[in-house]
């Protein structure tokens, strides 16, 4: 790995950010933060206010802070300070341009990964502080152009790519077909009502990684599973809503997701290599529709690999030769306790797998989740500069493949792999499996 | 002398009764507000609870170097320990407080040797200079701090500060005695009403986000 000499911080010019903030009023400002301070948080701000002393321990959970040579505004609790702080210690009289830059702090300068819940003493939610800066932004109408544009199409299209019904449906039957070279009988089989498994993805890998689909197909034909992929809206699990604070939204889509699965009255939903639509499902969607754990059966890839695994459904033919490494994706590691099942996996079908530290709940983020890698070109150069420990940390495992479970993950590894020059290649585990397991024709 | 007595009577009296209620009756408002606020608007956390990951997570976050970030600050690890355990122990049973009590309302219990409690002083004031250095010298700390987090830095040192000077005759014993027991009123009543709060909120926040870790994302959270 080379260190990148140049460290410039490119002037960043949003225009999501610049127009919305231009029809800002005083008046609507201050309401807006009033309407949601008072009636939209209750006992965990206040709690969390009240009850951070400034110690400063969570600052070296966060990858940001680390990453640029610890200035202390990148701290949790620094970011805190420079968003919710001064609001409340203006009590609310905040102008346009303070929230322009509240609104880059909490979008792009914080992933939401987490991890600085797990080192302050008090276990104050950080990540919970900045969606609500986040909330007040989009409120105000003042969210960077590009996230706003994947929640624009969530809301006009239920997905997040401005898929169109045709293209998805075309896309799964081009998959089958390409499939169909290898396993000459495989499936697609679309809205079948009753099958044990509905698939879900994220619309982005209709619209730039359909060999994913193609992966999936392979593993599920072989394992004989009695699944299903859905033509109708809802079929993409995928919410940026969530990460730009439109909670109305996010519940609308996790309704559809959900809904959809009933009706098709499937058993169970499998969610392909994605953490944030994991999130969206099992942690944040549910909650906003009221429910307090995942209305329906869900599980995320990992876990399904696992079981198919576990149970013989897929077998391994020759283990995968080149050394790996894995990056735990916050949400299915911290959010959701799958690091172990991950490995698991690996070291069943890799021959050779190589640990990053710190690992598991406690790996660093790839600085792309949270929505921050949705934010856009604007960001990009922050973004992988703001995650130089990543790249340090990854290249230290000197493995050929950086194995992740997660899209985001996958784009702000790639990008950070690029900059920092790092001979690295990423991969999700289907890819893997895919290449390493007995397809029928072999049996 | 006379202002003295006065000054005295003032501080052992009236103003006793009034620290008892500013700080038990602050704590309980404050802690039933926060209640409160659970069940008008966050009801959904009840459902989140679990004791099994609430008393995981205090068991991590109690002891000493149980959690990673203990172990990655040694020093800060130490000295909050100690400092807190001083700091709440100490007052508690001292001979003289306890003295106190039972000569007003004839109970009392266990008293540390006069030696440990005055070394147990000097921890919390060198406790509390610690944390006064940590926030002047680390640029994270620094960049947090405003002025009333030195100020309640000072407010609970003043009380170990007069307290050992008057127990040593440092000085004047009887303003010392005075500016003891006013600082120590001054303490206690801050608690509800500042970030002394910790002291209340902390087992909510710990709790909370341990049933959280737990039960929801099955994961660590030390």
């Amino acid at each position: 790995m080379t260190n990148p000499s140049e460290n410039k911080k490119p002037m960043v010019l949003d225009e999501g950010l610049e127009k919305g903030a231009a029809k800002l009023t005083q008046d609507r400002i201050e309401k807006t933060i009033k309407q949601v301070l008072e009636g939209e948080t209750g006992a965990r701000f206040k709690a969390y206010v009240e009850t951070c002393v400034h110690c400063g321990l969570c600052s070296d959970a966060c990858h940001v802070y680390l990453s640029l040579d610890r200035d202390p505004k990148y701290s949790p609790a620094g970011k805190v300070k420079r968003t919710i702080g001064e609001i409340i210690k203006r009590n609310g009289k905040v102008d346009a341009q303070f929230i322009k830059e509240a609104s880059v702090v909490a979008s792009t300068e914080c992933n939401l990964c987490k991890r600085c819940a797990m080192y302050c003493p008090f276990g104050i939610d950080t990540a919970y502080m900045m969606l609500i800066v986040r909330r007040i932004c989009h409120k105000l109408g003042v969210t960077p152009l590009y996230i706003q544009d994947t929640a624009h199409s969530h809301a006009a299209t239920m997905n997040q790519m401005w898929v169109k019904e045709d293209e998805w449906i075309d896309t799964l039957q081009w998959q089958e077909e390409d499939a169909r070279e290898e396993i000459p009988n495989l499936r697609i089989p679309l809205d079948k009502v009753g099958a044990d498994i509905m698939y879900s993805v994220i619309a982005p890998e209709p619209k730039f990684q359909p060999h994913l689909i193609y992966d999936m197909a392979i593993i599920m034909n072989t394992a004989g599973i009695n699944w299903t992929m859905p033509s109708e809206p809802g079929w993409d699990n995928s919410d940026m809503a969530m990460f730009t604070g439109d909670n109305e939204l996010c519940a609308r889509l996790k309704k559809e997701h959900f809904d959809l699965a009933a009706r098709l009255k499937v058993k169970k939903i499998v969610m392909g290599e994605c953490g944030h639509a994991f999130r969206s499902v099992y942690d944040v969607g549910n909650r906003m529709l009221g429910w307090r754990m995942h209305p329906f059966n869900t599980i995320h890839a990992i876990e399904f690999y696992y079981d198919l695994l576990k149970t013989g459904k897929i077998k391994i033919r020759e283990k995968y030769k080149k050394s790996v490494t894995l990056h735990d994706p916050c949400n299915v590691s911290r959010g959701r306790g799958l690091h172990d099942k991950a490995r698991w996996v690996i070291n069943q079908i890799c021959e050779d797998f190589t640990e990053m530290y710190p690992n598991r709940e406690h790996n660093y983020c790839c600085n792309a989740g949270g929505g921050v890698v949705n934010c856009g070109p604007p960001y990009k150069i922050k973004r992988v500069t703001s995650n130089r420990v990543k790249a340090e940390q990854v290249a230290k495992t000197g493995a050929e493949i950086l194995i992740t479970p997660c899209h985001n993950c996958h784009s702000g590894m790639d990008d950070i792999l690029a900059y920092y020059n790092i001979e690295m290649h990423t991969k999700f585990i289907c890819e893997i499996i895919n290449e390493v397991m007995v397809k029928p024709e072999e049996a | 002398m006379n202002n003295f007595n006065t000054l005295y009577n003032l501080v052992t009296g009236p103003l006793v009764w009034l620290t008892f209620l500013v700080f038990i009756g602050g704590s309980v408002y404050k802690i039933r507000q926060l209640f409160s606020l659970v069940n008008n608007k966050e009801k959904f956390i009840y459902s989140y609870m679990s004791l099994k990951f609430s008393l995981r997570s205090l068991a991590h976050w109690v002891v000493p170097f149980a959690t990673v970030n203990w172990r990655k600050h040694p020093v800060m690890t130490v000295m909050t320990f100690l400092f807190h355990f001083c700091l709440v122990l100490m007052p508690l049973f001292l001979t003289a407080h306890v003295t106190i009590i039972h000569e007003a309302w004839g109970i009392r219990w266990v008293t540390l040797p006069d030696g440990i409690a005055d070394t147990m002083t000097m921890i919390v004031i060198a406790g509390a200079l610690f944390f006064l250095i940590r926030r002047f010298t680390l640029r994270e700390v620094r960049y947090l701090s405003v002025a009333s987090d030195y100020v309640l830095v000072a407010i609970v040192a003043a009380p170990f500060v007069t307290g050992f000077l008057a127990y040593h005759h440092i000085l004047n014993y009887q303003l010392m005695l005075i500016l003891h027991i006013l600082s120590g009123e001054i303490m206690l009543m801050a608690i509800p009403f500042t970030r002394f709060s910790h002291m209340l909120y902390a087992i909510f926040t710990r709790t909370y986000i341990g049933s959280e870790f737990g039960s929801v994302r099955h994961a660590r959270d030390w």
